[in-house]
């Protein structure tokens, strides 16, 4: 078994899984179940300021979205930080950490935009004995319109400030954790870094709807026939979430950031993707909310195989898809592969013919007696028809060796590397030539 | 109770009316939406989905089980109707292992196909529980049709012929309508009397009206119909049956198996029937199949299906074999009766083994004798009282295309024509396309 032990700023957790602030790290009880479980370290669910807690609404606070057998693949929720009150929460953050010392406890927080506030709160964390705080800048409803959560993750300037507070104010290492809801995701991971952040986390939820009431016409969750915009996870924002890591990663202001990836970490595999973008670690909500908190033992046993077949240790893994993300200028035109069918999987069932034949490049053939096959002189090698075969590994695409012509082009298949900035198609490369 | 399996001769209530009930109840349970659901999401949505080419109907399943999928069973049932108007029976009694189901492509990918037979009950389930007929008659196009039989074949012509706007007659010799829907389909296929709430629902179109207790040659005829028609439709299936050209035939305890079964479609009281100890059933179809496992399942001790050739060459299919044997039934293949024994009432079966020689069967001359009170004879159904004038081929009135006969302005489909199967989707099909057939002639 791969040694799974993580060290992220300092803090130290038997593996790198940790649960997100969120609902499964509401409260003592649930965080408990969670390291005897095996989860490596917990985010607690956000507090706020001292003082009234905030209050959530009465009828349901969640939508979703499903694939075939109704497995959740997206999940939506209108939920806003802790409802109870900060001293049970602090007094149970202290008791946990306490009994759980290998364990890592974050506590994410979340007041007003004003210095006075972070500075009145992060004593009170500190007291706990907690390793470490996570700046909530990404709740993207309720808190938002009260000028907290996104309302911050949007304004780099406020990033900065909070962050700047806080490092002034405690030891503690401070993650600040970043909304997706902006067009950039590196303009406030750079606001981050300059505010003094020692790492951030990411993301947090997508403004989203999730899905409409046909009959009485309000949108999902639905509460007394209004609905508001929520926040999304789960597995269908993975990809977003893995694309903002890879671009903070990536990034020459913030290369070397430690980041902690979140957004649709459901198997190992999802782990494994986000810590070779470049995250230290993974944060989980969606997956331990539909299935509870035991999925954490696949995922060290996941992991931990994977690692052991590839003879890395966890560290080896950080970052190494890092470098071979590039910008589609860079990609190399000179790679030429063709989609093949494997016959003896494929059970023609024609997916790939109507896939190709009405919207792609019509380039595969149906006999009549149903056997598909790829045209060389007419694929693109889009990946459509990959993708939508339900086969797995029945279609793959198929490098051409050099020296090969490509049919459809007519072009001898170079092993030279060649890209868009000195295609001659592109004008900038002309222009650069002339 | 004083009956039961052991109860020598042929004897009525061998099992109580609770396990007789649970034995003729539903065959496939029907799926509830939480199944269906499931199901459905299993369907690849094929491109020119093997199954539908399977379908002696066409109908379009990928098409309705994506409407099943997203929470429109009425609208699926309706894409099901529109080319097979008897969907609802033939989601119970098609055999879909040897048909859709057996082309389905997740069939291929791991031997478990969509259950489209079951999607296709739920969906048509759906719409007529509701009570909604969901076409509507073009204009009166003052054409008049007459349909002789009312079976699959005849019903699924007359309800197109309806539906565009002619004016049809359907006479049938029987006291009710649906054919072998109502007289022949296994009691476990299609429970609850749902062969005549189909008749009753299909009606709903308007313009056809039914005679029944009028059989063609007896009280109306060819001539006739052509005189008063403008065209005319043969849907009358196979009401004759092949004889057993074996000794002792005529010994009280020996009847056709459609009889028996036909009685037990037909009874309110299922412990009133009388079955055999020791039941022997002839053949090698859907039904010796269906009549050995009835016998079964109303509580003969012993069943026995002899059947001349090898367990491959068995017309029934290997699914229809091994529900039988589930339920208890045995097979004896690769053998021929030669003498049914008995002084007046059956006691036996002399049994002789086979083997093929080229082409023909031959008798080893190697003989046992098992024991029997009960023989049933399913041996095949031959035409019965076909009118004169009409060329017959291998035993069927004679077809091309769509159900053209050899007369002028007749048609015929369904089990007494030639060509394809015979199944109740096959009947439904041929009479549907005999009536698109004489829509055009007649409009054209
Ligand atoms: C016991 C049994 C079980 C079967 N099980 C299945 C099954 O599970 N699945 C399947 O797909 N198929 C099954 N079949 C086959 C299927 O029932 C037939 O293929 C189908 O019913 C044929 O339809 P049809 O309309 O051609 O004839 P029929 O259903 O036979 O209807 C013919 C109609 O014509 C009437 N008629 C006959 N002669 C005259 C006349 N002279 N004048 C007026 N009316 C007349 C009859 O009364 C009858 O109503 C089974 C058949 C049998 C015998
Ligand atoms: C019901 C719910 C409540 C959440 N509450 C918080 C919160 O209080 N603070 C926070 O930083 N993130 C919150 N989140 C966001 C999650 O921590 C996480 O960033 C997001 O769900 C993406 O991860 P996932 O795809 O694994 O769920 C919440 C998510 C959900 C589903
Ligand atoms: S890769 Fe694209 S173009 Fe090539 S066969 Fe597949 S779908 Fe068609
Ligand atoms: S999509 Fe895959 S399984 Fe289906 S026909 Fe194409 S290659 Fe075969
Ligand atoms: S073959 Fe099977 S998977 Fe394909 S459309 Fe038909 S039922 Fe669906």
């Amino acid at each position: 078994m791969a040694d799974l032990t993580s060290t992220f700023l300092g803090i130290k957790s038997p593996n790198p899984f940790w649960l997100a602030s969120a609902p499964p790290t509401d409260k003592a009880y649930n965080v408990e179940r969670a390291f005897q479980a095996g989860w490596g370290g917990v985010v607690w669910k956000t507090l706020g300021e001292a003082g009234p807690p905030v209050v959530n609404v009465n009828g349901p606070r969640y939508g979703a979205i499903w694939g075939a057998d109704r497995r959740l693949l997206g999940l939506n929720n209108i939920e806003l930080i802790t409802d109870r009150p900060l001293e049970v929460n602090l007094r149970e953050i202290k008791e946990v950490k306490r009994k759980w010392p290998d364990r890592a406890m974050i506590v994410s927080l979340m007041v007003p935009c004003e210095e006075q506030a972070w500075k009145a709160i992060l004593p009170l964390v500190e007291e706990t004995g907690a390793d470490g705080i996570e700046l909530n800048c990404g709740c993207p409803h309720g808190m938002s319109e009260r000028g907290m959560g996104s309302a911050v993750g949007q304004a780099p300037d406020l990033i900065e400030a909070i962050t700047r507070w806080c490092k002034q104010t405690t030891r503690m290492p401070v993650i600040v954790k970043l909304t997706p809801n902006i067009t950039d995701i590196r303009g406030p991971a750079r606001a981050a870094k300059k505010g003094g952040a020692d790492a951030v986390s990411l993301i947090n939820t997508v403004s989203s709807i999730t899905s409409v009431n046909l009959d009485n016409f309000s949108p999902e969750p639905s509460i007394d026939g209004k609905g508001s915009h929520g926040g999304y996870c789960g597995p269908a924002v993975k990809p977003i979430a893995l694309n903002m890591v890879a671009e903070i990663a990536r990034d020459p202001e913030t290369h070397g950031l430690p980041i902690s990836g979140i957004g649709g970490v459901t198997t190992w595999r999802d782990a494994a993707e986000f810590l070779a973008l470049g995250a230290g670690n993974v944060q989980v909500c969606t997956a331990a909310m539909t299935y509870g908190f035991k999925i954490v033992q696949e995922m060290i046993s996941g992991l931990s195989q994977y690692l052991d077949e590839k003879d890395m240790a966890l560290s080896d893994l950080i970052g190494r898809a890092t470098p071979n993300v590039t910008d589609w200028q860079y990609l190399n035109l000179n790679y030429v592969t063709k989609a093949r069918i494997d016959q003896d999987a494929c059970i023609k069932c024609g997916r790939c013919y109507a896939a190709c034949e009405d919207t792609s490049h019509q380039a595969i053939t149906m006999s009549p007696d149903r056997v598909f096959e790829v045209q060389d002189d007419e694929c693109v090698a889009c990946n459509l028809c990959v993708n939508v075969c339900p086969v797995e590994g029945c279609i793959t695409m198929e490098q051409m060796e050099a020296g090969a012509v490509d049919p459809r082009t007519g072009v001898t298949v170079s092993d030279d590397y060649a890209n868009w900035t000195t295609h001659p198609n592109n004008p900038a490369a002309r222009s650069a030539a002339e | 109770m004083t009956n039961s399996p052991f109860t020598p001769g042929i004897a009525p209530a061998r099992l109580d009316p609770a396990t007789l009930a649970e034995n003729f109840s539903d065959l496939h349970a029907p799926l509830d939406a939480h199944e269906a659901l499931v199901a459905a999401d299993r369907c690849y949505f094929c491109h020119d989905a093997p199954c539908i080419t399977a379908c002696p109907t066409s109908i379009d399943i990928p098409l309705f089980i994506r409407q099943i999928a997203t929470g429109t069973p009425e609208a699926a049932a309706k894409t099901i109707f529109d080319q097979n108007i008897l969907g609802g029976m033939c989601a119970r009694v098609c055999p879909t292992e040897t048909l859709c189901e057996e082309a389905c492509v997740r069939e291929a990918a791991e031997g478990k196909p969509v259950e489209i037979g079951r999607l296709q009950r739920f969906a048509t389930d759906t719409l007529m529980e509701q009570g909604i007929h969901p076409f509507t008659r073009a204009a009166a196009t003052g054409k008049r049709v007459a349909v002789v039989g009312a079976g699959p074949a005849g019903l699924a012509c007359a309800h197109r012929l309806a539906l565009h706007g002619h004016d049809v007659t359907i006479y049938d010799a029987k006291p009710k309508g649906g054919g072998l829907n109502e007289y022949g389909i296994a009691y476990y296929k299609s429970v609850g009397n749902f062969a005549k709430a189909e008749v009753d629902w299909l009606l709903e179109i308007g313009g056809i009206t039914m005679e029944t207790g009028k059989a063609l040659g007896r009280d109306i005829t060819l001539d006739g119909l052509r005189a008063e028609f403008d065209a005319v439709f043969l849907g009358m299936g196979l009401g004759g049956v092949n004889a057993l050209r074996a000794t002792g035939e005529d010994r009280s305890g020996v009847r056709d198996a459609v009889d028996f079964i036909a009685d037990l479609r037909q009874s309110s009281d299922l412990a009133a029937l009388p079955v055999g100890r020791n039941v022997v059933v002839i053949g090698g179809g859907m039904t010796a199949i269906d009549a050995a496992v009835q016998s079964k399942l109303l509580g003969a001790e012993s069943v026995t299906v002899l059947y001349r050739r090898g367990r491959d060459a068995m017309p029934a299919s290997r699914y229809e074999q091994d529900l039988a044997a589930s339920k208890g039934v045995r097979f004896v293949f690769n053998a021929m009766p030669v003498a049914i024994l008995g002084n007046g009432a059956v006691t036996g079966v002399r049994v002789e083994y086979t083997r093929s020689e080229g082409r023909s069967l031959v008798g080893t001359g190697e003989t046992f004798d098992i024991p029997a009170d009960q023989v049933l004879k399913a041996i095949g159904q031959t035409l019965d009282g076909a009118p004169d004038g009409l060329d017959i081929t291998g035993g069927k009135i004679a077809v091309n295309g769509p159900g053209r006969t050899t007369l002028k302005g007749i048609w015929a489909g369904g089990d007494c024509a030639s060509g394809g199967e015979d199944l109740t989707v096959t009947a439904v099909a041929e009479g549907r396309d005999a009536a698109e057939d004489i829509h055009s002639s007649l409009m054209g």
